[in-house]
């Protein structure tokens, strides 16, 4: 089992001994922005709460962060990094290709639903 | 039988790729799949709950205000405990590749260890994930529901430090407690297949009574105005849509009515949490399970620790999952 592990994360810039301090590193990395989401989800700062490609500031930098997070769970923790190319792609691809299916239905639907009920005849509000 | 193909003549052809292109056993190959799989279940879930979000972007709770309960204080701490849960399972995320990295150094104590402080992790996990239920379902303040279906909270305006505040008031607070005009049916009362779930412990009018008697409780309706917080109704308007919507009063949350908000809210909290914790239960099981293989030195014996990786893969998914939960349920 005389596995090759690649050590090095920020494409090469931050450098880890062994495997074991690797691990380590990520967590803090995780920590810290687990850390900041939670301070900017209690604080909600108000210059974040201007609207930015029809959602707010802040929604995107927890939707950034969170893709940043999956992203060092997959690689390090899942050791994604060690595996080939064609599985990493096989994997990754396949599910980046159908959540984005997925999220343009939920916004072409949910706001053609919301339209109907904001200026439709439907009464909903009584 | 000489005319059927028993070879296709192509033995020994392979591709490019040959035998193994993708360099990885089949129970890792199939776990990733199983993880893909699984993922886009999730993520099903999710879009069907941003989907029910946005058709209600107008009235969708806040989720600050709905959880803001940590076992054992007192007081409003909005975010701190679902942050700690989320810690809790990253932290077992690391003991997991820790026993990953174990295994491949072929480590057998070192492996048993972190496998079982990963177990310790992923119930604690569950354990607050049930509390946070139990919380969820028992509610705090209370609410009036009205004939469309439409919450009507509580509060009043307090002045602390300068500052005025609308403060939530709890139902049980102000109501003034009367002869309840109902009681429970149940199935021995009547005819035998009539009865019905618990009823409210107070009626509407007990409310209204003591809406009347507190000159300050005012209704905050679902509403959220253009600052994104929820509309405050004046005295005469609070009274008028009590007296006219209310039909009942709603304490706690289930899948039929929800004093924080839409009760499409409660429903998708939970069905995804409980198919995530449902996920990180079946987690621990596997664990375990693993846990005492390692322990018997199966995994000695048979030369690697591969299982351990396996099961990392799915509990480093759970993981995974957990984070998109988080920020979909709690902070967006």
């Amino acid at each position: 089992m005389a596995h090759a592990h690649k050590l090095a994360i920020f494409q090469g810039r931050l450098k880890f001994k062994s495997n074991t301090q690797k691990i380590w590193g990520v967590l803090i990395l995780l920590t810290i922005i687990t850390a900041i989401e939670v301070v900017l989800g209690i604080y909600k700062p108000d210059v974040l709460e201007g609207s930015f490609i029809g959602m707010k500031v802040l929604n995107w930098i927890f939707i950034v962060l969170t893709l940043v997070k999956a992203y060092y769970i997959t690689w390090d923790f899942m050791h994604m990094r060690d595996e080939t190319s064609a599985l990493r792609r096989m994997v990754v691809w396949t599910a980046l290709f159908l959540v984005c299916y997925l999220v343009f239905i939920l916004l072409q639907e949910g706001g053609y639903v919301e339209s109907v009920f904001k200026r439709g005849y439907l009464k909903t509000d009584f | 039988m000489d005319s059927t193909v028993v070879n296709t003549g192509a033995e020994g052809q392979t591709w490019d790729g040959g035998n193994d292109p993708l360099k990885s056993s089949y129970g890792k190959m199939m776990m990733w799949f199983f993880i893909v799989s699984d993922a886009l279940t999730f993520s099903g879930f999710l879009a069907a709950y941003g989907f029910s979000r946005y058709k209600f972007s107008g009235s969708w709770p806040i989720a600050d205000e709905v959880f803001t309960h940590v076992p054992f204080f007192h007081g409003n701490y909005p975010m701190i405990y679902v942050a700690f849960m989320t810690f809790i399972l990253i932290m077992s995320s690391v003991t997991m590749v820790l026993a990953v990295d174990a295994g491949h150094h072929m480590n057998k104590t070192k492996v048993t260890w972190y496998m079982f402080l990963t177990i310790i992790g992923g119930m604690i996990f569950v354990g607050s994930q049930a509390w946070e239920w139990k919380t969820f379902i028992k509610g705090d303040y209370g609410a009036v529901q009205t004939q469309g279906g439409n919450l009507l909270q509580f509060g009043q305006y307090v002045t602390k430090d300068g500052e005025q505040t609308f403060k939530r008031v709890s139902v049980h607070d102000f109501a003034i407690v009367g002869n309840s005009e109902r009681v429970q049916q149940q199935s021995n009362d009547g005819v035998w297949f009539l009865s019905e779930g618990t009823i409210p412990s107070l009626s509407m009018d007990e409310v209204i009574n003591g809406i009347k008697a507190n000159e300050n409780i005012l209704v905050r309706t679902e509403i959220l105005d253009e600052n994104g917080a929820k509309t405050i109704l004046s005295r005469d308007e609070s009274l008028k849509q009590l007296q006219a919507n209310g039909r009942t009063v709603v304490e706690g949350a289930n899948l039929h009515v929800n004093e924080y908000g839409s009760p499409l809210f409660a429903d998708f909290f939970f069905f995804i949490t409980g198919f995530h914790g449902f996920h990180v239960f079946s987690g621990v099981v596997i664990n375990i399970i693993i846990f005492f293989n390692v322990i018997l030195g199966t995994y000695e014996r048979r030369g690697n620790y591969e299982m351990v990786e396996k099961v990392g893969l799915y509990w480093h998914f759970v993981d995974l999952v957990w984070v998109f939960v988080f920020t979909f349920f709690y902070l967006v």
